[in-house]
């Protein structure tokens, strides 16, 4: 890798700071092995994820906005290239398809501008950190950087929908037959396990309604997992980690499954560059993945 | 001084009603030219006519407006009785004061008003028609039908059994098409090979039809009664005319390659003919797999064959023949790639084979991609006959399993905005249900489910079909599958059951799906090649949909069959007999006459500006050269061909030189309509 790491605006949202905070941790170590920096914007604010971008309301634009707004002026100032990096896929697709929304129909960019009282020019790009390392730095150079066997264990790649949905908008893969994290842990060198259900919903918000619902998706999912063999699953998404992982905290519900983990991808990415994964908060997963990998040498303050 | 009559019609109390017709002949009868009105309760019945025809005669009218219904109903009468009474037909026009006035209008005021104008405005018009005379074109008393499916076989023979010649052009080895591909045929479960071979083998025996089997057409050009196809007839490699069909060479054959006719199922020889029933019974050499082509290694076949009649030499073969009408029969397919959303996928042959790293990576990856026991409905179909690759017993693909639980999935692609096409491919709901019971036919003990959105059994016997699938125990769910995906040796379906809101999940050993029907993958080329109009989805563009569903675009070539929608066996028959008994009514006349109203071009004036050739929507507008009276080149022009074209008007509207003229319905003719305009506007 080049001398000077790259150094790319970072969106982290409020989730990679509080319950996801192992995800953003383990992404910006494996960030500096790979050799870029991901530079936190200064004044950010929520990317207004709960709030759907309905066919018509401008209102769901306006807080995106102003963090692409910051990233612009960012970019401008220390002139690099306009990109915008994510981790959590909420923000992600909010951003994506502010993006969108901006590149179809410039008089919304003006509406929005003249709203805010601010100047975004529509330059950046939202990246997620996923398509930074397929698209950017190749998935073939991130496999040469792996220090760790992972070729005995069996993963399989959880897609979820935020990250591949709606596809027009997005556009990172194919919605329904998605092979961006099976490249990825191809790339790691686990033994890839592709099963029907990578696609399939969590459940999402419902868990603030119906939990038991949740807790049924969740475990559709998991026994499905481990039906084709799966030691462990990866996401990029923190609401589906949180789902399947809890859903096997719930022991009257659903016995019979002997916990299957749910890791962040980059925290098995991590795992894979021989990193010290101690600050990677893997005990803090209801199912401990760290017993699993013990092995690949993944560690950490013990319960 | 023109001598024009008005005839104005009440048409019963159709135009009565709203307007006062005694008025409108009135105000008629003082325009300046108009030497005679009536005023006629019904103008097209025989009396009416009668009065017509007599006022001709005996007024010397020179010029006739019939103010009564639009001119698609009775303009055709009244130019026919004109003509009877020794007025040029094309000095008769109409002005129509019944559906674009008094069916419109409640008032009789604005209605009387209305039709007065519209009068007027005629009687303006028709100082300026020219007396045109019919176009007279020799005709080619000789069928070319293009596909040799059921349409091609029914039309091909309703024609050479009227004593009209026949050619047909197929370009499988063998005539079929997909009927041949069919076990048995809803609803009365008679088995489709049984009702099609004989009629195959009436058209090879014909005297009057010609079959080039393993055919394509390459061009046709020319127009009604006049056209001249250009057949490319591939090398079969084996002389027709020797070949017994003894079937040596086929069994001898050591190479195979997947079978076409079977779709997939399992292979066949590389000389082969496409089922045992095949007509005719002339193998050819599949030359992109042949060793013996490829690379002169082999020729087993030559070997074996008694009567010597395989020729490597061969070499693709270009026929000119002249037709003067065409029937397009060319089919449709079963909509290809349905499997990857639904994660099956098609297997090289009956046992599964182990596949490469390669090829597994080429395939789709999600959930599945890997259910080799997805099936369409086709495939099922072979798996059904007596002939297919399982002797009729329904045995899964992977392992030959004999299904216990058999899912039936309609709709898949058919009536879905999102992934498929919008349309309803209409026979699928009949073919599921004949589906489940060839398969409890077959299986007694076994299950069929089937998942559907709605039943549509629009047809003779049709809805006590479905009926007596469900009764003989199909179980139906009113409800769409979300996900196919393998759990042990089996297929997990997750749908739902919205009539009881609830999920449902069965484990099948093998899932049917009900794939929309969709044209042909070059339907778009065909239609290019013959010039016809065709829809967003491929289908051929009927002239009318409801009252010219057999006749193309273009003058002289007729539809028939699933190449112009999707239809069952008995709609396809129908129409196929519609194209033909068309094709005899054209070739019922010594030569062909052609409606003067057509554009022509006044070749001086043009100045090559090619407008007029890139808009026209026929292919009837040429380039040529025009030459003094010593032979060389003056200038280009434009010129119509009268046989093609249809006056349409586009080429008119489109000259910039205003040097093509629509006869009939001339510059001068529409400006003195439009001056002659005496209303208001409001």
């Amino acid at each position: 890798m080049s001398e000077k790491p790259v150094r790319i605006p970072y969106y982290p949202g409020c989730t990679l700071k509080t319950k996801a905070l192992g995800f953003e941790r383990s992404a910006m170590d494996c960030a500096e092995v790979i050799g870029f920096e991901m530079d936190e914007l200064k004044d950010w604010n929520c990317c207004g994820a709960s709030y759907p971008l309905t066919k018509d309301n401008l209102m769901g634009l306006t807080a995106p906005t102003n963090i692409l707004v910051e990233a612009e002026k960012r970019c401008q100032k220390e002139e690099v290239d306009p990109n915008l990096i994510t981790l959590c896929t909420f923000c992600y697709n909010t951003l994506k398809r502010t993006e969108y929304a901006f590149q179809q129909d410039e008089s919304k960019l003006e509406t929005i501008n003249a709203f805010l009282d601010r100047k975004y020019d529509g330059s950046i790009r939202v990246v997620h950190y996923l398509e930074y390392l397929r698209d950017v730095i190749g998935f073939d150079n991130v496999a040469k950087m792996v220090k760790t066997d992972l070729s005995k264990y069996r993963v399989a790649p959880y897609y979820g929908c935020l990250l591949l949905k709606p596809k027009k908008e997005i556009g990172l893969d194919d919605p329904e037959d998605p092979v961006i994290l099976h490249d990825f842990l191809d790339a790691l060198g686990c033994k890839v396990v592709d099963f029907p259900g990578q696609v399939d919903c969590c459940g999402s918000y419902l868990v603030m309604r119906e939990p038991e619902k949740v807790s049924q998706l969740s475990y559709d999912i998991l026994a499905e997992a481990a039906e084709y063999g799966a030691q462990a699953l990866v996401t990029a998404c923190p609401l589906c980690q949180s789902n399947l992982d809890k859903s096997q905290s719930d022991e009257t519900r659903f016995s019979g499954l002997d916990g299957v983990p749910v890791l962040y991808f980059t925290q098995l990415l991590a795992i894979a560059f021989g990193l010290d994964t101690e600050n990677h908060q893997l005990e803090d997963h209801f199912i401990d993945p760290r017993p699993v990998f013990a092995a690949a040498g993944a560690d950490g303050e013990s319960d | 001084m023109a001598k024009i009559g008005v005839f104005v019609c009440q048409c019963g109390n159709n135009i009565a009603r709203t307007v006062d017709t005694a008025a409108v002949a009135k105000d008629a009868s003082e325009q300046n030219g108009v030497v005679h009105v009536e005023d006629y309760k019904f103008m097209c019945s025989a009396p009416g006519q009668e009065m017509f025809k007599k006022a001709i005669k005996e007024k010397g009218l020179d010029a006739c407006i019939v103010a009564a219904c639009s001119p698609k109903m009775h303009e055709a009468t009244f130019r026919k009785a004109a003509e009877a009474a020794g007025l040029n037909p094309f000095k008769v026009e109409i002005a129509n004061i019944r559906e674009q006035c008094s069916w419109v209008h409640d008032d009789k005021e604005i209605g009387t008003a209305k039709s007065k104008d519209l009068t007027h405005m005629m009687i303006e018009r028709i100082k300026f028609n020219r007396p045109l005379e019919r176009y007279v074109m020799p005709l080619t008393k000789r069928t070319l039908i293009l596909g040799g499916g059921i349409a091609g076989i029914q039309a091909a023979l309703d024609l050479a059994n009227a004593g009209i010649e026949v050619h047909i052009v197929e370009r499988e080895p063998s005539l079929g098409g997909n009927m041949a591909r069919l076990s048995e045929t809803f609803p009365t479960l008679d088995c489709s090979q049984c009702i099609m071979t004989p009629k195959m083998v009436e058209v090879l025996d014909h005297p009057l039809i010609t079959v080039h089997a393993y055919a394509e057409l390459q061009k046709l050009e020319g127009f009604i009664g006049n056209f001249r196809a250009t057949i490319l007839q591939k090398a079969k490699f084996v002389i027709d005319d020797l070949c017994t069909g003894c079937g040596e060479c086929w069994e001898k054959c050591p190479f195979s390659v997947e079978s076409e006719f079977e779709m997939g199922l399992v292979k066949r020889p590389i000389i082969y003919i496409p089922f045992p029933q095949a007509v005719p019974t002339v193998p050819v050499i599949d030359k992109t797999e042949c060793p013996k082509i490829l690379k002169d290694k082999c020729g087993l076949c030559a070997q074996v064959c008694g009567p010597d009649c395989i020729d490597f030499t061969q070499q693709d073969e270009i026929k000119e023949i002249e037709f003067g009408a065409v029937i397009v029969a060319t089919g449709f397919q079963l909509m290809p790639n349905v499997y990857r959303e639904y994660g099956g996928w098609r297997p090289p042959h009956m046992t599964p084979k182990k596949l490469t790293k390669k090829e597994r990576a080429a395939l789709p990856r999600s959930g599945a991609g890997r259910l080799v026991d997805v099936i369409n409905g086709l495939e099922f179909e072979r798996l059904a006959s007596a002939s297919g690759p399982t002797g009729g017993q329904i045995r899964r693909p992977s392992d030959g399993k004999i299904p216990e639980t058999v899912v039936f999935i309609a709709c898949v692609g058919s009536r879905d905005c999102n992934k498929g096409v919008e349309y309803c491919s209409k026979i699928c709901c009949m073919y599921t249900a004949k589906h489940t019971m060839l398969y409890q036919h077959s299986v007694h003990h076994g299950k069929a489910y089937v998942f559907y959105m709605d039943i549509r059994a629009g047809g003779k016997g049709y809805e006590e079909f479905i009926n007596r699938a469900q009764n003989e125990g199909a179980q139906y769910i009113r409800g769409r599958v979300s996900r196919l995906s393998k759990k042990g040796d089996k297929i997990l379906v997750k749908g739902a059951d919205t009539l009881t809101g609830q999920a449902v999940d069965v484990e099948a050993d093998m899932v049917v799906l009900a794939t929309a029907m969709v044209p042909q993958g070059d339907a778009e080329e065909t239609a290019q090649i013959l010039g016809i109009g065709y829809d967003k989805h491929g289908f051929y563009s009927e002239q009318h949909p409801k009252l010219m569903p057999v006749d193309s675009s273009t003058g002289g070539i007729f539809l028939a069959g699933t190449c112009q929608g999707v239809k069952d066996i008995p709609e396809t028959v129908a129409q196929a007999s519609a194209a033909a008994s068309k094709v005899l009514a054209l070739f019922s006349k010594e030569e062909l006459q052609r409606d003067p109203e057509v554009a022509i071009v006044d070749q001086e004036k043009c100045m090559n500006c090619w407008d007029c050739v890139t808009v026209c929507p026929y292919l009837a507008i040429d380039r040529v050269e025009l030459k003094d009276r010593n032979g060389n080149f003056r200038k280009w022009a434009a010129q119509v061909n009268p046989g093609l074209c249809q006056g349409c008007g586009l080429c008119n509207t489109a000259c910039r030189s205003k040097s093509i003229e629509l006869q009939g319905y001339t510059n001068e003719q529409v400006y003195a309509q439009i001056t002659a305009f005496g209303g208001e506007f409001v």
